[in-house]
């Protein structure tokens, strides 16, 4: 699927304070019933924002991009409805101190960037956003960089999902630049 | 790799089937086998025609509808016109490309994890990917099997290949006999309990020792299965001969000089003597006892003859908080025991539990009993094939005459995009692997289970120890 490119982004960011948040929960199951990749973000967090005082349903983090929750985000299901549901309601980067390593792999083919930092840093950041909604956080892809405020912090991530991102390709062009070699494989196992 | 050149399985498994691989990029990866079911696989394809591209090898893809199809009346179309489109549109896409395709009315429909190794598609030594995250479950042939997401679905069917980071290597040992009562699914629970629900991110492990050794494919199948909801998205059991004898004979396992052939080399399919793994896990088996889980995630379970935790004398405030947050949604008291918790509804079923050996030990504890008044009890057979060895062993007349409902094969309960849904506020006993809020139906409570358990929480309307009964 070709995606949108991302080079950097500022943005005003929810604060989702809490660990192991799965993919049933970022989008139930009943909601999977498309045979299509868009149209997830009205069901995006579905029976939590049933909850009035759920983070989502403050007006004052509308139009926010980046999402920043706990520990182990993304867990459970492999469902790539979670991260479509997550980019369809506009959110293009997640920062935590973990995610679960299927979900992680899902937004990297969604064009979502997710942001690995430590513990502290994370509870800093989601003190920040509850305590000051209008703080915005800025993420650049190009010096892997995150910062609010004065302040700024490096992060991680994979190179190669790092150029795909800012290039916004396509990661089946990407593999058939090597068909010689899946054929020179393939014929060599049926031997 | 170790620096003697020893490797382990994984290693192995990854060595053989790497494509291409170059500094700074992940390897492409060969895949044997693709499974793929309806609801995680019509976007891949649509994507494929709108890009112009084909099925690379429709001979590598297997295709099942299980996640949504109606577990009774199968004659009728599903009843939601939504769900039936998912089906029909994995009849056509499997029709236009020539993949193989057990239809929702041939006897071998089932859940995708449960067909795979019934019909001998599932070998040692392959890598095998599904669009789900139960596919650990194939690891239990000794075969490097993973779920992943939508787009990664379409490029293996464009490609045959995935591109991949080398996961670090886990060893979980468990060695010991099982007490009587306690079974593969109270050794996962366990082990998930000890190493919590990230305790395997980014890691692929190996069940190695005793007990693993010990335990039947069935037993594997429900251990590798439920690998995933400790953070990894591979676990292994080493082939041997429970695992040829299983495969011997089955539809899609290699034949006459073949199977010969086959056996010799999955007999090279394990992990050599002085390989290293990044991470070691022990658990002494003698320990277990038969669990079941109070939270919303797959952690936190605690042994049947002890009480719900109390998060205040938990010693970590974010691990307090949620469990206080999971109680809350659970609608349980702190210290209550266990086995005075009611339950509403019973679902022996899913990829984990719904194989004939779960069935029978189910069926040993509903023999001769009855569900208890007010509750409501189904068993869903993991396949069409299933459901008729059950039938054969009267496993099913034992279900019927106690009052359990006698269902089709498919996913059902385990996560309810059909039409079986827990009612807001319902608990259920479950023989599935996650409890999250929510997964059985909206407001649904889940407690996870084993098969047996399951059973003796239908009869007697509440947890109860198997071990008592
Ligand atoms: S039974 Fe449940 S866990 Fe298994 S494949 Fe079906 S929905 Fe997924």
């Amino acid at each position: 699927m070709v995606m949108e490119a991302f080079r950097a982004l500022t943005s005003k960011a929810i604060p989702l304070d809490r660990s192991d948040v799965d993919t049933d929960q970022i989008i139930p199951a009943q909601y999977m019933k498309r045979v299509e990749r868009t149209g997830y973000g009205q069901f995006l967090f579905d029976s939590l924002r049933r909850e009035p005082d759920f983070v989502l349903n403050d007006e004052r983090y509308e139009g926010a991009r980046i999402l920043v929750a706990g520990r182990n985000f993304g867990c459970g299901s492999s469902r790539e409805h979670a991260p479509w549901a997550l980019e369809d309601y506009g959110i293009r980067v997640i920062i935590a101190p973990s995610f679960a390593d299927i979900f992680r792999n899902n937004c990297v083919n969604v064009g979502i960037v997710t942001v690995v930092l430590d513990e502290a840093v994370v509870s800093e950041l989601l003190s920040r956003s509850t305590q000051n909604p209008e703080s915005e956080i800025t993420v650049d892809l190009e010096t892997c960089e995150i910062r609010a405020g004065d302040d700024r912090w490096t992060f991680d991530l994979d190179e190669f999902h790092r150029e795909r991102l800012l290039k916004g390709q396509d990661q089946i062009d990407l593999t058939l630049r090597y068909e010689d070699r899946i054929a020179a494989y393939e014929s060599r196992r049926a031997r | 790799m170790t620096d003697t050149g020893s490797r382990t399985i994984v290693e192995k498994i990854w060595d053989e089937h790497v494509v291409h691989s170059a500094p700074g990029e992940p390897d492409l990866l060969y895949v044997d086998l693709h499974l793929a079911h309806e609801v995680t696989s019509p976007q891949a394809f649509e994507a494929l025609r709108v890009a112009g591209r084909s099925v690379r090898r429709p001979d590598l893809t297997v295709a099942v509808p299980d996640h949504n199809v109606p577990t009774h009346n199968r004659h009728l179309p599903a009843k939601d016109p939504i769900s039936q489109k998912q089906i029909e549109t994995l009849r056509r896409n499997a029709q236009e490309h020539g993949i193989l395709h057990f239809d929702i009315v041939d006897e071998r429909q089932g859940i995708v994890h449960v067909i795979g190794p019934e019909q001998g598609l599932t070998q040692p030594g392959m890598v095998i990917v599904c669009g789900d995250s139960h596919t650990s479950t194939h690891g239990a042939f000794g075969a490097l099997a993973f779920g992943i997401g939508t787009s990664e679905v379409e490029h293996v069917l464009a490609t045959q290949t995935l591109q991949q980071r080398r996961p670090k290597t886990m060893a979980v040992e468990v060695d010991g006999d099982l007490s009587r009562g306690v079974t593969p699914k109270d050794v996962i629970l366990q082990i998930i309990a000890e190493a919590g629900v990230d305790g395997g991110t980014g890691h692929a492990v190996e069940y190695r020792g005793t007990t693993f050794a010990n335990m039947s494919m069935e037993g594997r199948m429900t251990v590798c299965n439920m690998t995933i909801e400790f953070g990894a998205r591979a676990g292994l059991v080493p082939p041997d001969d429970v695992t040829f004898e299983y495969l011997e004979g089955r539809p899609y396992a290699p034949t006459g000089s073949g199977w010969d052939e086959a056996v010799a080399r999955w007999r090279s399919v394990v992990t050599d003597p002085d390989a290293t793994f990044d991470s070691t896990f022990r658990l002494d088996a003698t320990t277990i006892a038969p669990r079941v889980t109070w939270g919303t995630t797959p952690a936190q379970s605690v042994s049947v003859d002890s009480a719900v935790p109390n998060p205040d004398s938990m010693p970590d405030d974010s691990v307090a908080a949620a469990a206080r947050r999971a109680l809350e949604y659970m609608a349980l008291e702190p210290d209550v025991p266990i086995t005075e918790i009611p339950v509403d509804v019973v679902f022996i079923g899913s990829c984990t539990n719904s194989r004939i050996e779960d069935l029978r030990a189910a069926a040993a504890v509903a023999r001769g009993r009855h569900v208890a008044s007010g509750v409501r009890a189904l068993v869903v057979p993991g396949s069409g094939l299933i459901k008729a060895q059950a039938e054969k062993e009267g496993l099913a007349d034992v279900f019927i005459e106690a009052g359990f409902e006698w269902r089709d094969a498919g996913c059902s309960m385990c996560l309810a995009m059909n039409d079986d849904v827990l009612e807001p506020g319902q608990r259920c006993a479950s023989t599935s692997n996650r409890n999250f809020q929510g997964r059985q139906g909206p407001g649904g409570r889940t407690h996870l289970v084993s098969p047996a358990m399951a059973a003796a929480a239908a009869v007697n309307g509440h947890f109860a120890d198997v071990r008592e009964i």
